[in-house]
């Protein structure tokens, strides 16, 4: 066999000394979503994942990262040969991208973050490394650790290093504006626009393709409504809120101030927090025992919980 | 185990004939619950439902339940909970993993009767349907509307919703589109200890760990799906078919990894060699050309200003590996019968040999052409005839490898050119299964995949779902790090008619 299972590499076995198996640990990436999930408790301490882009097979549209790496850092990277990842550019490294799992705002276009993770090496409550999901782009190897460690805020384990899906960016991309086309019939009759924002007034349209078809469907939406090229979105409030996209057409009444929807996707972007939405509870004692498998003695990153605002 | 099992049987005396099983107090209770009728105990209906699509032979069904509703679910789990008798869940029982096989003598839970469409919900993209739903049925039901369900697994015509969630399923399309576990917003389980639990939801980043992610895939272990929204894809307003031919499998998979390269993710791409295309034209006269030594389906959709950009572009980088012939599909007709050929090679394999045994493993695209060699070269070493059909675009192999099971000694060469195709796909950086799962018939390589520290992580989590491991136990986890204890599945339950 020339599989090498058992993890040597020296940069990943370090962070798991740095982890520890003891005493409560909870990591830091940029804090950029450093309260989502709840505040860590302050006398936590603190460790920093590793950096740095391992492998990059352009032609496999994979890329295996460590986790401290900035996203930016990373998808810089892989623009040089023409690819990005599903992972939102907010600021903040690919570990806590994934950990905390907010779309991106292109996500009509570049997919769910849930998706983009197609292997994780993640520190478990015990100092070990354990793999989680394989390196290729299909994969049903044993159950899906990649899938229930996004999102998890690092309370099953703390992400060391991972294999992201690249995806081609097209060729031609761009922002078009209207006040006068309605938003959900665009989600109705465009071919996979990569993002469809609207603040009640305005409709922000992200096509994305090769320039022919950009162009076409751009006549096709103007023989709708005026439409015009813009730079990019607006700019989006602060507090995030996950709806169903169908509720989207009723939001004037549900929200005070400026808001931004994402059209097709249910996110919105709106100057008050949402109220919490809380899972059903057999699902919250699922979770919680879950929790408790993986982390028995809830040492990682306590005081958060997934689901939580 | 097999041999025991066989013996097994022929004391429960599985002949087609009634039995009530009305002196099993497990059996009385699944009646009261459900109905006479859709509580079987009678040898053919449990002799039936002993096997699925696999090669392998596992226990006996018990009790064989049709439920109708998530209540019925629920009083069956409860029921198996109260008397300490395992679980096994079943869609149409397509697997060729033995996913969906019993060990020892389970309480069989068929959910095909549970096969409405329940709700198409166009807003919100999503339909709700239940767990028995036919994946093609699902797509014709959303066809007028405008819409259908990616995932579209090569028996696709029965496997089920249901199975698709268990196993994550892929197909030809999920090149562009992702497999199940993309197309699955939220799942309504009914859990082991019969509490129903609605894991992920319509919203656009549902709360909580991400359980539904952690469900599709697990191969019927963690619980019973009683509904499911899936989210519904707009159908392209434009498809190009393309059919290349070469002269070598090698020229073909350089082809596939060229297109990937060049950035064109085109919507599927599939290879066939010489041996199955000729089986695939005798069977079904599909107009592929038989004397080509693998040929290459590439499909685009989308935009039709874009996808006459990508089919030229897939044309020049076929040519420049040697194409033989680039052909269009000039219609719906002629796509239509070029996809019938893809989807019916398994069937088209009859005609050469009564049995095959399909292989599913993946390898990096850039080593499609390596690995294919190596598995000819196996094949050839223990004298095996090899066919090979695959998802190219995925780097997702299914080597066929076609046999007579009436040869002396052939099953044995051919589990050991298995175990030699899977080892060389693991050397070559591929993962042991693309999406046919790990069920039985790969559990003994996955200490070859992972370590003991990551199978542990993968027994927390079904045991956080199932701690009782009750629920199609002995599947996935090997022996050693499972929960279950895999060799007392052998036995049959006490009561158990026999």
């Amino acid at each position: 066999m020339t599989v090498a299972l058992t993890v040597n590499d020296p940069v990943l076995l370090a962070f798991a000394e740095d982890v520890g198996a003891t005493g409560p640990v909870a990591i830091e990436g940029h804090r950029t979503r450093w309260e989502t999930g709840g505040t860590p408790n302050p006398s936590t301490r603190l460790v920093n994942a590793p950096t740095g882009i391992v492998d990059y097979v352009p032609d496999e549209m994979t890329v295996t990262v460590r986790a401290g790496t900035p996203v930016e850092e990373l998808h810089a990277a892989l623009a040089e040969q023409g690819q990005r990842t599903g992972l939102p550019e907010r600021g903040g490294t690919v570990g806590g991208a994934l950990a905390v799992g907010e779309n991106s705002l292109h996500v009509l276009g570049r997919g769910r973050v849930r998706e983009a993770a197609l292997q994780v090496r993640y520190v478990s409550n015990d100092a070990k490394v354990v793999t989680g999901g394989g390196p290729t782009v299909k994969n049903v190897t044993g159950f899906d650790l990649p899938r229930l460690l996004v999102g998890s805020l690092g309370t099953l384990g703390l992400l060391a290093e991972v294999i992201l899906r690249t995806n081609p960016i097209p060729p031609c991309r761009r922002w078009l504006r209207s006040s006068s086309i309605d938003p959900f019939v665009v989600n109705d009759i465009a071919l996979r626009p990569s993002a469809i924002l609207f603040d009640g007034t305005t409709t922000w349209i992200e096509l994305e393709d090769h320039p022919a078809a950009v162009d076409a469907e751009r006549a096709r939406l103007a023989a709708i409504a005026a439409v015009e090229v813009v730079d990019g979105p607006p700019t989006l409030p602060e507090h995030r809120w996950s709806l169903p996209p169908a509720s989207l057409a009723s939001l004037g009444d549900l929200l005070d101030g400026p808001w931004v929807a994402s059209v097709g996707v249910g996110t919105v972007w709106a100057s008050e927090p949402q109220q919490p939405t809380s899972p059903d509870a057999v699902s919250q004692a699922l979770a919680k025992r879950v929790k408790d498998q993986f982390d028995p003695h809830g040492r990682l990153n306590p005081g958060r919980t997934p689901g939580v605002k | 185990m097999a041999g025991f099992l066989r013996s097994v049987k022929r004391r429960l005396n599985l002949e087609p004939g009634a039995n009530s099983g009305d002196d099993d107090p497990v059996v009385r209770e699944l009646k009261a619950a459900l109905s006479d009728d859709r509580v079987r105990y009678d040898g053919a209906q449990r002799s039936l439902l002993s096997r699925d699509a696999s090669v392998f032979d596992g226990g006996v069904a018990g009790p064989v339940c049709f439920p109708l509703t998530t209540a019925e679910v629920q009083a069956i789990m409860r029921i198996a909970a109260a008397h300490e008798r395992n679980i096994v869940p079943r869609g149409a029982g397509t697997g060729l993993a033995g996913g969906a096989i019993p060990l020892g003598a389970p309480i069989v839970v068929a959910v095909t009767k549970m096969n409405a469409v329940l709700e198409v919900d166009v807003a919100n993209r999503i339909a709700w349907v239940e767990p028995g739903v036919v994946n093609l049925d699902l797509t014709r039901h959303l066809l007028p509307m405008g819409f259908h369900f990616a995932p579209d697994p090569s028996s696709q015509q029965v496997c089920t919703i249901g199975g698709n969630v268990a196993n994550n399923s892929g197909g030809p399309h999920c090149l562009a589109y992702g497999v199940t576990n993309a197309h699955v917003q939220a799942i309504e389980v009914v859990l082991p200890s019969g509490e129903v639990a609605m894991l992920g939801g319509i919203e656009a980043e549902p709360a909580g760990l991400d359980l539904r992610g952690a469900f599709i895939g697990s191969e019927g272990t963690l619980g019973i799906a009683t509904r499911v929204a899936v989210t519904i894809t707009p159908n392209a307003p434009a498809v190009k078919t393309l059919l290349l031919s070469f002269k070598t499998v090698r020229d073909a998979a350089n082809t596939v990894s060229q297109i990937i390269a060049a950035g064109i993710v085109p919507a599927a791409l599939e290879v066939m060699d010489q041996r199955i295309t000729q089986a695939v034209e005798a069977y079904v006269n599909a107009g592929y050309p038989v004397d080509a030594g693998a040929v290459l389906l590439a499909e685009v959709d989308g935009l039709g200003e874009s996808i006459e950009i990508d089919a030229d572009r897939i044309a020049e980088i076929g040519q420049s590996n040697n194409a033989l012939n680039v052909r269009v599909a000039a219609d719906d007709v002629e796509r239509a019968a070029l996809w019938k050929g893809r989807k019916t090679a398994f069937g088209a394999v009859a005609q050469i040999a009564p049995d095959y045994y399909l292989h599913d493993t993946v390898v990096p695209r850039s080593q499609l052409a390596d690995v294919l060699e190596k598995i000819y070269e196996i094949a050839d070493r223990h004298d095996l005839l090899v066919m090979n059909v695959f998802h190219a675009g995925d780097g997702n192999l299914h080597p066929l490898l076609v046999f007579d099971g009436r040869e002396d000694g052939v099953i044995d060469r051919v589990h050991l050119a298995g175990a030699e195709i899977v080892r060389v796909s693991l050397d070559a950086g591929g993962v042991l299964s693309g999406e046919h799962g790990i069920g039985v018939e790969k559990q003994a390589y996955m200490d070859e995949f992972f370590t003991s520290d990551d199978l542990d992580h993968q027994n927390r989590l079904r045991q956080a779902f199932d701690p009782g491991c009750r629920t199609n136990p002995g599947k996935v986890i090997p022996s050693g790090h499972s929960c279950a204890d895999i060799q007392a599945l052998n036995r049959v339950p006490k009561g158990v008619w026999a």
